[in-house]
This record gives structure tokens, sequence and C-alpha cells, in this order.
């Protein structure tokens, strides 16, 4: 939950008087709120933090970011089913 | 070379570890605040290849294991109600509460569901008008300001359905009260990255200053966590005690003045207990009374609940770096992440599951200093 991930903005929408933005997370791609980084634009990179984009980032450091995530499952844990994730702990631990 | 070649950039990697070994002329000892440096210094075996002498301490930066015990039970008596939608991000659905979890409660028909942001509770609040939504609103300065702004619209939206249980915690009362512990052994911290994205550094220079502690702003790689041992090491070999930040590509001094800006208005300063710890001044944000109708616990009454903690967790240990998880008793034979004793087991971020899932069941021998840096 404490892991902040860099994204890539893909579109822009305002919703519900709040400013929206689709953003690609090395595939996974997940509705994300710009209110605290209101210029951020279509391309730009930013770190999203529960559906929250952060703070900007230039796109090589995303990049190489994004990549030691996915190589490291950080994003699986971070984009995962959590259901799954307990029901599995639980099933193996006999409860 | 075995570990270094997992590094992404082995050659920066090296170089970065023979300045350290350089410079490093006498034994120190670092704390990095953050669960998830903890996790990367763990996964890289970051803490095996310094100089010997140079330790890192984890600090209690992880906020699920932080959350108190009274507040987990909190929310467990809230989600067990008939009339409750409970929304919570998906690590606290494992935590042990005094005699249960998230997940069992449900098991047992609880509506209990998991957000990715906490956004979504608030959605979940505007399409379900007759059931009461409450969100747990727990984490540091970086997830405070997402959650912040999830009270903010339900207010201007008038979603009067919608409230939160606010377990939030501020990283630098938890410095202070490291520093003033008479068992403090920490000599320079590296300052948690994306907690500083959101509040700067503003709040650092004192605290640098009081405790004559150098603290470096440190990312979450490991060539990252590598650059702020360097610089945190390089300062303490001269006598400094600055700040210092070695995250620049995400941390600006400023920090972020909007989410900043938003904390102040919703959220209020206040003691609040840590897990495993006890009270902290001032450590700790609840909603200001502005937003009180927002307050679960204002909404429902949750006083009154006896939460008991398990014997054997020396979890509270752990998170002041005073015990390494392995040297706890109940490290993997009675506690393990599928049977947790406590959060720190539990938690993505904790202390005690690094150790567990990076198989540190103990310490092993010093690997040879050939053998390291090619
Ligand atoms: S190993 Fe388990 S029992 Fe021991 S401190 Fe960690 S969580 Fe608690």
């Amino acid at each position: 939950m404490c892991l902040a991930v860099p994204g890539r903005v893909t579109e822009i929408a305002e919703r519900d008087g709040t400013r929206m933005a689709v953003m690609d997370f090395g595939g996974v791609v997940k509705d994300v709120c710009l209110e605290y980084l209101p210029d951020l634009a279509v391309g730009e990179y930013a770190i999203v933090h529960v559906g929250f984009a952060l703070q900007r980032l230039d796109e090589e450091s995303a990049r190489r970011t994004l990549e030691l995530f996915a190589e490291l499952g950080m994003l699986q844990e971070e984009f995962g089913d959590p259901w799954e994730a307990a029901a599995r702990a639980d099933e193996e631990a006999g409860r | 070379m075995k570990y270094l070649e997992e590094f992404q950039n082995p050659e920066l990697a090296s170089g970065l570890l023979a300045d350290i070994r350089a410079t490093v002329t006498r034994p120190w000892a670092l704390m990095e605040v953050c669960g998830g440096q903890t996790h990367t210094i763990i996964r890289h075996a970051i803490d095996q290849l310094l100089p010997d002498g140079v330790e890192l301490i984890h600090g209690p930066g992880c906020p699920v294991c932080v959350t108190p015990l009274e507040m987990i039970d909190r929310a467990l008596a809230i989600a067990a109600r008939p009339d409750v939608v409970f929304c919570s991000f998906g690590d606290m659905l494992r935590v042990p509460g005094t005699d249960r979890d998230l997940f069992r409660v449900r098991g047992e028909g609880g509506d209990v569901r998991v957000v990715y942001s906490p956004l979504d509770a608030l959605r979940i609040a505007r399409d379900n008008p007759d059931r009461e939504v409450v969100f747990f609103g727990i984490g540091f300065e970086t997830t405070a300001p997402p959650n912040a702004m999830a009270v903010h619209q339900a207010r201007k939206l008038g979603i009067r359905n919608f409230s939160m249980l606010v377990s939030h915690v501020r990283v630098p009362p938890a410095i202070e009260a490291i520093m003033a512990s008479p068992d403090c052994r920490v000599q320079g911290f590296l300052a948690a990255g994306h907690v500083c994205s959101v509040m700067g550094t503003a709040e650092y220079p004192a605290l640098a200053e009081r405790h004559e502690v150098p603290i470096v702003v440190t990312g979450f790689e490991p060539l990252d966590i590598l650059e702020g041992i360097r610089r945190t090491v390089r300062q303490l070999e001269r006598g400094e005690h600055a700040v210092e930040n070695a995250y620049a590509r995400a941390v600006r001094p400023e920090g972020n003045p909007a989410a900043r800006a938003m904390l102040e208005d919703v959220f209020e300063v206040t003691d609040r207990a840590w897990r495993g710890i006890g009270v902290i001044p001032q450590s700790g944000w609840r909603l200001s009374e502005r937003y009180r109708d927002h307050d679960a616990e204002h909404r429902f009454d949750v006083t009154g609940i006896t939460t008991r903690e398990p014997a054997q967790c020396r979890s509270g240990e752990v998170l002041q770096g005073l015990l390494k998880p392995h040297q706890c008793e109940a490290f993997g034979t009675t506690c393990t992440p599928r049977t947790p004793l406590g959060a720190t087991m539990v938690s993505s971020e904790g202390a005690c599951a690094a150790y567990y899932l990076y198989r540190r069941l103990s310490t092993p021998p010093a690997p040879k200093e050939a053998s390291r840096v090619g």
C-alpha cells in the first residue's frame, strides 16, 4: 500500500468537478486523480499513490522504475487481487 | 558478485559501494525509516554488502504495522455491522485484531470491500445511499492527502453516508521519539522519499540540528538506497549533520503544496498510539472539527472495546530497531506470513515479512570481501 508507482497519462477528463486522468502503469490501466498535480499533461509521467498523482517524474526515471518493479513482481503486489492472496494464505495455513 | 549481479546497474552499484568503503573508518548505525526501503535492502542484501560495522536499523515506517490494535478492533466492530459497507486498502485484510481480522469478518457475513483508492470508497457511498460506507484511513503523509481529498469531496458533493475511521501517522515525531529514547543507537536517517514528495523537507533541519543527526532523503530503488547510505556516512565521517536530498527526481523542497494545503484543511495534528511502541505526542492526524460529521468514531460507538496483544509478539522492539526479526523466538515457527502473530509479519512492508520472504532465517556469515565487489 505504501508503494508509489510511476505511471504515464493517456487521457484527461473532468469528472464530478474533479480533474481525473487515465494512467498506464506498465500495462495496467487505472483512473488517477490529478487534483494535487493539476497541470500534468497527456504523455507526462508522475508518481501515483492510492489513485492520486503526487509528483512529476521525468520519463527516463519513470521507465526505469517501472521496469524494475515489473521485474521484481511489485506491480502484481500493488495491483493484484488482495482477496485471492488472503484466501490462499488462509487455505495454506489450514484455517 | 553474487548479490551485485541482481542490481539493475551493477557497475554503478559497485562504484557506490567502493565509495562507501573508502569513506568509512569506523562503525555507524543508520535507520531507514520506510518499510518499502527495508524490503529493498533485504531483497538485495544491501545490508550484507556494506563494509563491516555499517549497520542498517529498520525503522517504524510501515503504516499497516503501526496501526494500533484498538484501531484494528474498532474497524472490525464497525465492519461487522449489518448496515455498513467497510472499505479498506488490501493489506489491512490479514492484520490481526484481538480475536480476528477483516478477512474473517467478511467470511462471517460482513460487507468488507477492498479498494485501490479512497475515491473508490466514495463512489461506493454515492451508489449505495441507503448504506453507511466507512473507509479505513491509515497511512503516512503519502496516503493522508488522498484520504483527505475523499473526505473533502464527500462534503462538497453532500455524500452524507460516507465516513472515515482515521488512523494517520506522521514521520517527523516518530524520528523525534526514536532519537529521544535512551536505547537509541541511530546515528543517521535515510528519510522516506515519498513522504517527502508530499511534505518536502522543511520539517527536517530542526530535527537534524537538535539531535545532531544527518537526515538524507532517500528513494526506494537499490541504487537510491546505496546513494542515501553513501551521503549519510560521508556526513558522519566529517562530523556533519545536515539535511540532504538524494531523491531529487521525486522530491522538491516544498513538497506538493496543494496536497499539504488539503491536509491542513481536513486534518488536525493529534497524539497517536503506534502499535508496539505506544503514544507518540503529535504523531498523528485526525479529522478536524469541520469534518467531524464524516468521522466514523463519532458516528459509531466504538469505545469500550477491550484489546489484547499476543504475548509472544515482539514487533514493538522490531519497529524501534531494538530487535532484528529473526531474533524473535516466534519468527518462522509459530509466526509466519500464513499464521502471523503480529502486523510486522502480515504487511507487505513489514520487517518480519521481509526477513521471512527473503529467507533471512538467521544472520548468514558475512560474505568474503573479495567475493562481493568484482
Ligand atoms: S516474528 Fe512474528 S511474533 Fe515475532 S515480532 Fe515479528 S510479527 Fe511479532
